[in-house]
């Protein structure tokens, strides 16, 4: 019975509305059944900003994921004074929480094409970063993937510390003292031990990435193709309206996640054998 | 489809005509029985008035504006949607009705679309929140009539309005149209560009922007149709636009940032390809950008927005006064002086009721010359090529 609020929210919150989404993507305009919606997914443009959405999505994730786990691991790992830590974790609770608007607004300020730091980089070491030779641009993939590590690393360290702290001393002890390299270490027990919440961290950062919205709509407006900023201008756009078409988009996006989740699970099964 | 619309307008004319010819020849015959009937006279017109009253007017010289101007202040109030304060100089015009008739404002969601504002008439049927007019681009104007979503309303200048720009059943009237122009903030970039051709220069690397992607904003869309008819194109061909704007991406002179008065305050949006009336307005707005708009000569692409009433409109005789402000002398100068062209813009012209310098502040005349307009069927072939093409050669 505890479990009552639990399942009432979700089914309010979640299945109702994935439901609604469901059932749309598989209507037309006059609320008859077609398969019209879904087949134009896998046709362009619509193909592309499922490309675009994965790519940012896992890349993102990967590198978040990678130096989420460096920068927590230097900042707790034994002889690191306890203050580093206190400060990383509030500073990433923070950061992690920093998107959208404002953040697409501080890089656009640092980084965009009159940016301090491009003004900086320009008048003061002669580097032109938006010029022929880098031809670096924030309006771009690469920038989008710019600005979302900047909130996807505090995320990963935040959610990797807890296990970073289950990593005991004695082991490393016992394993040096058996006559193992740091490598040798870290290959054969660190990684592993660590593996399973590593999986499910970064599957987190994707879903992150993935559905994320406000950041790259006021970064881009809409210049690099994403689903969830796709889905918006099939809403409410005064050139694309076709409500279903977006709901078939949004049904796309249950089945790019669902295929997440189906890789993670046997990953994670497999990769946490060894506590059983 | 235009052939149709013009003889069904036709027909109403001339139905409106006879209907005015019955009137007199009823007026005549009554004088002529006057004798017999001028005891019953007064009261029957009185209750015809009566029921005149009751009903919001049909055309616009159903009802004198002292009528109009009593029955909305009864209603006390009047909703709009869609409406931004710097947009086509809204603000100004906002304050002069209020104050004018000393009517209540309720402006809901001044940055929605078009789309949005016909869905606020579906969503809030029988609301008293419900939008009163609504400001909508052509597409959304025809859908909407279509849908039945509006009230027929001929106001008093409806014969004045260019029959391109009105719908002949009198669900909607063309309110104010623009042209695509280059608003140059020339504090960044001194050389300004004069034609299409000159934006590929080198000189304005990252530096030339439009209104939004045209995959959601009217205004971009009107930028690839300019640039179209400007480079071999025509409004039923928007693919040379397109191209244009990917060769633009290519040599590094597009940068795909939504352009808003912040970015071009700062200059991060040196060059924007938008409607002329905001470009100007952005004039007086950021003096220190100094702001310099062009007209291309080549390729000069215009459309319009419609006026139309919500066919359960919560506060209909004030939203049928709005539409008289609208298209009278003073509602149509607020438009020129924003920086549109009103709908009866030839008409003021002919009559010499435009200030000098309201004329002096504008683009000069010539560059609206061979302005042109598209319409649905274009508009939808467009939207459909872009929707297809845009996002692989322009976007990324």
């Amino acid at each position: 019975m505890g479990t009552a609020p639990f399942f009432l929210y979700a089914f309010l919150f979640l299945l109702l509305p994935a439901g609604q989404v469901t059932v749309g993507a598989f209507e037309n305009q006059k609320g008859d059944f077609t398969f019209h919606n879904i087949a134009q997914l896998f046709h362009q443009p619509n193909r592309h900003y499922f490309e675009n959405s994965i790519e940012i999505s896992l890349v993102t994730a990967i590198l978040g994921g990678i130096l989420g786990l460096v920068i927590a691991y230097a900042a707790i790992r034994e002889g690191t004074p306890r203050w580093v830590r206190s400060t990383l974790t509030t500073f990433s609770g923070v950061a992690a929480n920093f998107a959208g608007v404002p953040l697409a607004f501080a890089f656009v300020a640092t980084l965009g094409v009159l940016g301090v730091v491009t003004a900086f980089l320009k008048n003061q070491l002669g580097i032109d970063l938006y010029g022929p030779g880098i031809g670096f641009s924030l309006f771009t993939k690469t920038g989008v993937e710019i600005v979302y590590l900047y909130f996807q690393i505090p995320l990963m360290i935040l959610v990797i510390a807890p296990a970073i702290d289950g990593l005991k001393r004695e082991w490393r002890e016992a394993a040096s003292s058996l006559g193992a390299s740091a490598f040798q270490f870290w290959w054969h027990v660190g990684i592993r031990i660590l593996m399973p919440s590593l999986l499910g961290a970064i599957v987190l950062l994707f879903g992150n990435a993935f559905s994320a919205y406000a950041t790259a709509y006021a970064l881009t407006g809409g210049g690099v193709g994403l689903v969830p900023v796709v889905i918006g201008f099939y809403l409410n756009g005064n050139v694309l309206s076709d409500p279903h078409l977006g709901q078939a988009l949004a049904f796309g996006m249950f089945v790019v996640l669902a295929a997440m989740m189906l890789i993670y699970v046997p990953l994670q099964r497999i990769s946490s054998r060894w506590q059983r | 489809m235009e052939d149709y619309q013009e003889q069904e307008y036709e027909f109403l004319r001339r139905l409106d005509e006879e209907r005015l010819d019955r009137r007199k020849l009823l007026k005549r015959g009554l004088a002529a029985g006057a004798g017999l009937t001028i005891l019953s006279l007064p009261e029957a017109a009185l209750a015809a008035r009566a029921k005149a009253l009751a009903n919001p007017p049909l055309h616009g010289k159903d009802m004198t504006l002292a009528d109009l101007v009593k029955a909305a202040k009864k209603e006390g109030k009047l909703n709009v949607i869609a409406l931004p304060h710097d947009w086509a100089n809204y603000g100004e015009i906002i304050s002069t009705f209020k104050k004018k008739y000393g009517l209540a404002m309720d402006e809901a969601n001044p940055q929605g679309s078009s789309s949005e504002e016909n869905q606020a008439i579906r969503s809030l049927k029988g609301d008293s929140r419900a939008p009163d007019v609504v400001d909508d681009s052509p597409a959304f104007a025809i859908a909407g009539a279509n849908e039945g979503l509006f009230a027929k309303y001929f106001n008093t200048k409806f014969k004045t309005i260019p029959r391109s720009m009105k719908d002949g059943r009198g669900f909607w009237v063309g309110d104010y149209w623009g042209a695509i122009s280059f608003g140059v903030n020339t504090a960044v970039v001194q050389n300004v560009p004069k034609t299409w051709a000159d934006l590929m220069k080198p000189d304005y690397r990252n530096k030339v922007a439009l209104n939004g992607s045209p995959l959601t904003s009217g205004s971009a869309v009107a930028g690839v149709f300019a640039a179209a008819l400007a480079n071999g194109g025509s409004i039923s061909n928007v693919e040379p636009g397109i191209e244009f704007f990917a060769k633009l991406k290519q040599v590094g002179n597009f940068i795909p940032i939504q352009a808003n008065p912040q970015t071009i305050a700062s200059g991060q949006t040196p060059i924007v390809i938008d409607w002329d009336y905001l470009n100007l307005a952005y004039i007086k707005e950021f003096p220190s950008a100094k702001i310099k708009v062009v007209v291309p000569s080549s390729g000069a692409y215009g459309a319009y927005y419609c006026q139309a009433i919500n066919a359960d409109a919560p506060h209909p005789f004030a939203a049928r006064l709005w539409q008289e402000f609208l298209y009278s002398d003073q509602g149509q100068l607020l438009w020129l002086k924003g920086g549109s062209h009103p709908a009866l813009f030839n008409d003021l012209a002919k009559r010499k009721v435009i200030p000098k310098a309201l004329l002096a502040a504008l683009p000069s005349a010539s560059s609206y010359a061979n302005v042109k307009f598209a319409g649905p069927s274009q508009q939808t072939k467009a939207k459909a090529l872009i929707a297809s093409e845009w996002p692989t050669k322009v976007g990324s």
